[in-house]
C-alpha cells in the first residue's frame, strides 16, 4: 500500500528513465510555458515586493513541476484546497495574472477586496478555496468536501495541499484518518520542500518518508520526484482516477526543494547552507522538462524567447492596470461578516464612514 | 543603562532566566537557529544549546501541551507561539488543561508555563497576523494575561511571569517591537503582575489602555491638552488579574473614562472595564464610559489603518465625553 521508492520518469538531465505518461504534444508545450510563467511571476513579484509595491510574497521557485503536475490531471469540476505555494494551480485552472496581481496589492479589483494577505487567493470560478493562513486547516476541509461528494454520489475529486511542516499539525491526522475511514475521494498532495521556514525536515519528522505516514491510516501512500513534471503527472493521474472511481484517498509526497526564502520576509542564509541550495539548482524542474521537450523536438530557443516576452508583457500590463485601481471602499470591512448586516454593525459602519469623511456623526456618540 | 527595543528587552529577560535557572527552557517554531521570526530568541540557542532553546515540529498543541508536561515535571518552560493568531490549535490545551490543572488536581500539580506570542495589528500582516484575542483568555479562570507596552516593562513583567507559580499568557504588541528604544536595567529585576502604570498623568479624564494602544492614547491625550483638557492614560499592563484599585482610583478622581483596545468591541476587554467602573464608581462619573475599539469584523489587510483605533478616533471619544 505504501511505495517509498521515489517515482521518476526523467533523470536530472531530462532523459527518460521511466514510463512517460501519455500527454498530447500541445499540452506538453503548454505545461512548459506554464512553468515559465510561474518562474517569471516569482521574479517579477518579488521585485515588486522589494520596491514596496506589494506587501508580501511567497515564492514557488523550484517547485513548479510539483505544482503544475498536480494540477494537470484534474477536471474543472474538481476542487482544490491550496496552501501558500499553490497559486500556480489556480493559474493553470483559469485564474488570470491580473486577478492575482490585484490580490497581491489588495485593491478594489481584488476578488477578495483586500481582505486577505497576499498569496491567500480564493477563486471560486476555478473551484479553489484558499487557506486561511493557519497551517493544516485546509486539509480537513478537502476531506469533508470529498466525503460530501461521495454522499451525493458525484464523481468530483478534492485535492488538499500541505507542506512538510504541515504534516505535524493535528489537522493532518484528522484529515487522513477520516478520509481513510470514509473512503473519501480526496488526494492529499504534500509538497515536501524539506523546510518549514527555518525548521528542516529532520526536525519535523524522523519517519523514513512522509508517504509512509499514510500506512498508519490504512491509506495508499506514494512518493514522487517533485521536480520531475512527468512523474508527478503520472502519480497524480493514478491517484485522481482511483479517487474518482471509488478507490478511496491517496497520499502523495512530492519531494522537492524550496529554492528561495520561506517568503519575502525571510532570510534563509541565517539557517541553511547555500551549498545545499546549489545542489538543488542542478535539479531544476523547468530546465529538466525543457531538456526533455527539446530532445523530442517540441521546444526551441525561439519558443522560450517568444513565451518569455509574452509572459513579461502580460505581467507588465496586469501590474499597470492593477496599480491604477483604488483601494477597496471602507464599507468592505463591514460587509460579508454575515449574510445580512446586523444593526450594531451597521451603526459601526456609519460611524467609520463619518470619521473617514472627517464629518461628525449626528446626535449622540453612536457606539 | 543600555537602551533597548522591546525585542531586545524580551531577549534579555529570556537570557537572564536561562543563565540563572537550569529549569528554564524555550520552545517553539523557528526559535532556534533562526532566532524566531521576530528575532526575539536571537543568539539564545547558540549560547544555551538545542535542549534549552528548542525548535519544535509545527503543532501548537504539541508546543503548549508539551510545555504543560514539562512544567508538571518541574521545569520552567517558555513557549513561543509564532503569531497569536496561530494559538487556536492549542486553545484546548490552554483553556482545558493549562488553566485548570492546579484546581482540578487540588493543588497537587501546577503548570507555571509562560506562553509568549506577538499580537495585534499595524504591520500589514492581514487577518491572521494581526488579531488581538486577549478577551478569550481573560474569560478563563486560572490564567494570567499580561500585555506590556514598553521595553522596560516587557522585561520586568516577563521575569515576573517566569518566576511566578501560575501560567501566563504574555502578549507582545509586535507593532511596538522596534518602534521605541528606552533605558532598560541590566540583570534581573521584576515588574509586578497585577499592577497598572500611569503612562501620562491627568485630572479630567482617564483613558484605559494596554499594549500598542498606550502610545496611541498618549497621543490622543496630547491632542486633548491642546484643547485645555487634562487627560490621564493608565497602562493596565496586566488584564488578568486587573489592577481594579488603580482603575477605580483614577476614574473616581477624574470622573470620566474612555477605554481603548484594538480587539473587536463586543465582549472585548473594554466591556469588563466598563462593568467594573459601573459597579464601583458610578456616582463619580460625569459622563458615560466610552469604548474605542476595533470594529466587530475580522481584521482587514488593506484597510487595517481604518480598523485600528488611532489618536484621532480616541480623541473623538475624549471630546464627546468632555463635552457631555
Ligand atoms: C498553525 C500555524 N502555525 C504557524 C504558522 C506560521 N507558519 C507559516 S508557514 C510555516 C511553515 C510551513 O512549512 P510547510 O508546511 O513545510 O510549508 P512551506 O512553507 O514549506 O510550503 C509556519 C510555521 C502558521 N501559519 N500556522
Ligand atoms: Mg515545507
Amino acid at each position: 500500500m505504501i511505495d517509498e521508492t521515489l517515482r521518476q520518469v526523467l533523470d536530472d538531465e531530462g532523459r527518460v528513465t521511466g514510463t512517460a505518461p501519455e500527454i498530447p504534444d500541445a499540452d506538453l508545450r503548454a505545461l512548459h510555458r506554464h512553468m515559465l510563467k510561474m518562474r517569471t511571476l516569482d521574479q517579477r513579484m518579488l521585485s515588486l515586493q522589494r520596491q514596496g509595491r506589494i506587501g508580501f510574497y511567497g515564492l514557488a521557485t523550484g517547485q513548479e513541476a510539483a505544482i503544475t503536475g498536480s494540477a494537470y490531471p484534474l477536471r474543472a469540476t474538481d476542487w482544490i484546497f491550496p496552501a501558500l505555494r499553490e497559486t500556480g494551480v489556480s493559474l493553470w485552472r483559469g485564474t488570470t495574472v491580473q486577478e492575482l496581481v490585484c490580490q497581491l496589492i489588495g485593491n478594489a479589483g481584488d476578488v477578495l477586496i483586500g481582505r486577505q494577505m497576499p498569496m491567500h487567493f480564493s477563486d471560486r470560478k476555478v473551484n479553489s478555496v484558499a487557506w486561511s493562513s493557519v497551517i493544516g486547516t485546509q486539509l480537513v476541509h478537502a476531506m469533508g468536501a470529498a466525503w460530501a461528494a461521495k454522499i451525493q454520489k458525484k464523481d468530483d475529486v478534492m485535492v488538499g495541499y500541505i507542506g512538510d511542516g504541515g504534516t505535524s499539525s493535528s489537522d493532518f491526522h484528522a484529515a487522513l484518518n477520516f478520509a481513510a475511514v470514509k473512503q473519501a475521494p480526496v488526494v492529499f498532495f504534500c509538497q515536501n520542500n524539506q523546510w518549514a521556514i527555518s525548521v528542516p525536515l529532520s526536525e519535523q519528522t524522523v519517519s523514513s518518508s512522509i508517504a509512509i505516514k499514510a500506512a498508519a491510516y490504512g491509506m495508499r501512500g506514494v512518493r514522487v520526484d517533485g521536480n520531475d513534471l512527468l512523474a508527478v503527472i503520472a502519480v497524480m493521474r493514478e491517484a485522481v482516477e482511483r479517487a474518482r472511481s471509488g478507490g478511496g484517498p491517496t497520499f502523495v509526497e512530492a519531494l522537492t526543494f524550496r529554492m528561495g526564502g520561506h517568503s519575502s520576509s525571510d532570510d534563509p542564509t541565517r539557517y541553511r547552507d547555500p551549498e545545499l541550495v546549489k545542489t538543488w539548482e542542478k535539479r531544476d524542474p523547468v530546465a529538466r522538462f525543457g531538456a526533455y521537450l527539446r530532445g523530442k523536438g517540441l521546444l526551441t530557443d525561439a519558443d522560450v524567447e517568444t513565451w518569455t516576452a509574452e509572459i513579461g508583457e502580460e505581467i507588465s500590463q496586469a501590474v499597470t492596470a492593477a496599480e491604477a485601481m483604488p483601494a477597496p471602499a471602507l464599507e468592505t470591512i463591514f460587509t460579508d461578516v454575515y449574510a445580512k448586516m446586523p444593526a450594531q454593525l451597521e451603526t459601526q459602519m456609519k460611524y467609520a464612514l463619518a470619521l473617514g469623511a472627517g464629518t461628525k456623526f449626528d446626535g449622540a456618540f453612536p457606539l | 543603562m543600555p537602551q533597548m527595543t522591546m525585542v531586545q528587552a524580551i531577549t534579555d529577560a529570556l537570557r537572564v532566566s536561562l543563565r540563572e535557572d537550569p529549569r528554564v527552557v524555550v520552545l517553539g517554531e523557528d526559535v532556534g537557529k533562526n532566532g524566531g521570526v521576530f528575532r526575539v530568541t536571537e543568539g539564545l540557542q547558540a549560547e544555551f544549546g538545542a535542549d534549552r532553546v528548542a525548535d519544535t515540529p509545527l503543532a501548537e498543541n504539541g508546543i503548549i501541551g508539551g510545555a504543560i508536561g514539562m512544567a508538571m515535571y518541574g521545569m520552567r518552560p517558555v513557549a513561543e507561539i509564532q503569531f497569536v493568531d496561530f494559538i487556536y490549535p492549542a486553545f484546548d490545551q490552554i483553556v482545558s488543561e493549562l488553566a485548570k490543572l492546579r484546581w482540578r488536581s487540588a493543588n497537587q500539580y501546577s503548570c507555571p508555563v509562560v506562553v509568549r506570542a506577538p499580537y495585534g495589528g499595524g504591520i500589514r500582516g492581514g487577518l491572521y497576523h494581526s488579531q488581538s484575542p486577549e478577551a478569550y483568555f481573560c474569560h478563563t479562570p486560572g490564567l494570567q494575561v499580561v500585555i506590556p507596552s514598553t521595553p522596560a516593562d516587557a522585561k520586568g513583567l516577563l521575569l515576573s511571569a517566569m518566576t511566578g507559580e501560575d501560567p501566563v499568557i504574555f502578549l507582545e504588541p509586535k507593532r511596538l517591537y522596534r518602534s521605541i528604544k528606552e533605558d532598560v536595567p541590566e540583570g534581573r529585576y521584576t515588574t509586578p503582575i497585577g499592577k497598572a502604570r500611569t503612562a501620562r498623568a491627568g485630572e479630567q479624564l482617564t483613558v484605559l489602555a494596554y499594549g500598542a494602544m498606550v502610545p496611541v492614547s498618549v497621543e490622543a491625550a496630547d491632542m486633548a491638552a491642546e484643547r485645555g483638557w487634562s487627560v490621564e492614560v493608565l497602562d493596565l499592563r496586566t488584564l488578568l488579574p486587573l489592577d481594579t484599585e488603580a482603575v477605580l482610583e483614577s476614574v473616581r478622581r477624574t470622573g470620566r473614562a474612555v477605554i481603548v483596545h484594538e480587539a473587536p468591541r463586543t465582549c472585548g476587554y473594554g466591556a469588563e472595564l466598563s462593568a467594573t467602573i459601573a459597579e464601583h464608581a458610578l456616582t463619580a462619573l460625569q459622563a458615560p464610559v466610552l469604548r474605542v475599539t476595533g470594529w466587530d469584523t475580522p481584521f482587514p489587510y488593506t484597510l487595517e489603518h481604518t480598523y485600528l483605533p488611532d489618536a484621532k478616533r480616541v480623541f473623538a471619544a475624549i471630546e464627546h465625553v468632555m463635552n457631555f
